[in-house]
């Protein structure tokens, strides 16, 4: 154990490392003797060969998600992705009706766009998920009216990694004729995206949580049937119109790179980190009073979201400093409010303030997991021994019929 | 969040974790709500001098409410209740360097003294 590099980085979801193959594929874009050409100058080979690569990428994406390259965006990201796909679509389709429904589980780059949305005049439906936190389908189709112009839903969750059945969704969405905008930042390289099967009409993405750079994003667009989106970024008319701005070839070309190699070695990087997720998983669940947030099996292989009962969020947060996980606590939130995912799920306060997210990736080693399970297991023993709440629940007693003097 | 030398100390080195033997000598306060994200639960064992001559604590709270609770166990022992009862919220806040956040974990250890000696007297009337 003695030669584990603390702290151990176990928030792959909130991003990855670049992996040295994408780094050294960028590295060619960006100097003099490199490809640093802008891909939009039709005059000359720095143009062209620049262009090349972008094209080059385009593909790479593309054969990820089996797609056409001609139906690839580049964005600056998943965030600007969803509000390209959800902005794009309402205001493109607004004459046809101004209801949209999504979750209440989304990520913020979805749900504050249909806030603004909202603003704007346009009605929306923030759909609860069972507790599991997945979607169902019957609640969706209760919510469909005929003003219904759009349908946002996730594919794998950010915070509790649970996979929303998008195939049916889509069946459902294609049959009444709604456009489906799926947010796939979190699925790249951990879940099979076939868009020729899939009825998805739009689709975000970003590179940085699949090993590639930050600030750099697509949107999948479909030409058939085609969809039609207004454009939130004028300019130089760039992507069809779509979305203007000079193409970053280096975060283009560490994108394509990223997303070939996901293709690639998505099975076998997926049963790895499935087994070391099982390893943390086994390793926790033995103690009592765990409870893992979201449904086990449809998750990706790499999330563990789980809570510690009767242990306070913050104080575990300080007893894993040699980790570097995430919390539902409201403590380690700028919002003070513990995780409105959690809350989704029906988690009382007291658990989503005690969850802990692990997320394993490419470079988490089978040591890093059992002296993440020692240190975890040491700090909720630790915690609890300290706990009144503790107490209270070995001695039988409900801590919900209890009195509490609160401040 | 950036904690101070003191806090991480009372944090990792919890003075006088634990429970006392209820019986009249032993006064209890508890205070807080689990939704809240703290509870504190501090005893007192006060001698036929009318001097608290022990003191334990339990905290489910963030690290500044443990060491919160945990400097005042230290500092009731060897006192009478009334010189006890005028701890203040802001000589723990300052003591542990407490941020403008936390302050309301030392305002709830002052209310789990305070408890803890209405018990007490309570039980002892
Ligand atoms: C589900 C989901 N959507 C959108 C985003 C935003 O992505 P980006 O940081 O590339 O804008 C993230 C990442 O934080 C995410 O997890």
């Amino acid at each position: 154990m003695s030669d584990i590099k603390l702290p151990i980085y176990l928030d792959y979801s909130a991003t990855t490392p670049i992996d040295p193959r994408v780094a050294a594929k960028m590295a060619e874009c960006l100097t003099i003797e490199g490809n640093f050409g802008n891909p939009a100058s039709r005059s000359h080979s720095f143009g062209w060969t620049a262009e090349a690569a972008v094209d080059r990428a385009r593909q790479q994406v593309a054969d990820l998600i089996n797609a056409d390259p001609r139906e690839i965006v580049w964005t600056s990201g998943a965030t600007e992705s969803d509000n390209l796909a959800i902005k794009g679509a309402a205001h493109f389709y607004r004459k046809k009706g101004n209801h949209i429904i999504t979750m209440k589980t989304e990520h913020k780059a979805v749900l504050d766009t249909c806030r603004q949305l909202e603003r704007e005049g346009f009605d929306v439906t923030y759909l609860d998920p069972r507790e599991n936190g997945l979607l169902d389908l019957e609640t969706l189709k209760a919510a469909t009216t005929d003003q219904t112009i759009l349908i946002s839903i996730m594919h794998a969750n950010n915070e509790i990694g649970v996979i929303q059945d998008i195939e049916a969704i889509g069946e459902f969405a294609r049959e009444k004729r709604i456009i489906f905008h799926v947010d796939a930042a979190q699925s790249t390289g951990k879940v099979d995206i076939d868009l020729e099967k899939l009825k998805v009409d739009l689709m975000s993405f970003c590179a940085h949580k699949s090993y590639g750079p930050k600030g750099v994003g697509a949107l999948y667009v479909r030409r058939k049937p085609r969809v039609r989106l207004e454009a939130q970024m004028h300019g130089g008319g760039h992507e069809r119109g779509m979305r203007s701005g000079t193409l970053a070839t280096h975060q283009i070309v560490g994108m394509g790179e990223a997303f070939q190699i996901a293709r690639e070695e998505m099975a076998t990087e997926n049963e790895r980190i499935r087994m070391l997720r099982d390893r943390l998983y086994n390793g926790l669940n033995t103690m009592e009073e765990v409870y893992v947030n979201g449904d086990l099996d449809h998750r990706i292989a790499g999330n563990l979201n789980i809570s510690f009962n009767f242990v306070e969020g913050e104080s575990l947060i300080m007893a894993l400093r040699d980790l570097a996980v995430s919390s539902g606590s409201a403590c380690t939130s700028a919002s003070l409010e513990p995780s409105y995912v959690l809350r989704a799920l029906g988690r009382n306060d007291e658990l989503a303030h005690s969850s802990i997210r692990f997320t394993i990736g490419r470079f988490t080693s089978a040591e890093e997991i059992d002296y993440t399970v020692e240190l975890v297991r040491a700090a909720v023993k630790k915690l609890r021994d300290l706990s009144p709440l503790w107490d209270m629940y070995k001695d039988g007693i409900d801590l919900n019929s209890v009195e509490w003097v609160a401040h | 969040m950036a904690y101070s030398e003191k806090v991480l100390d009372h944090y990792e080195n919890p003075r006088n974790v634990g429970v006392l033997e209820d019986d009249r000598s032993v006064g209890t306060g508890m205070v807080g709500a689990p939704a809240c994200g703290d509870v504190m639960k501090l005893q007192i064992k006060v001698n036929g001098d009318g001097i608290i001559e022990d003191a334990k604590f339990k905290t489910y709270g963030c690290g500044s409410a443990i060491a919160s609770s945990s400097l005042v166990t230290e500092w009731v022992k060897g006192k009478s209740l009334d010189e006890a009862a005028e701890i203040k919220n802001t000589q723990i806040a300052e003591e542990l360097a407490l941020p403008p956040v936390k302050i309301h974990c030392s305002v709830l250890a002052e209310d789990a003294i305070a408890a803890a000696i209405d018990n007490y007297r309570n039980k002892n009337q």
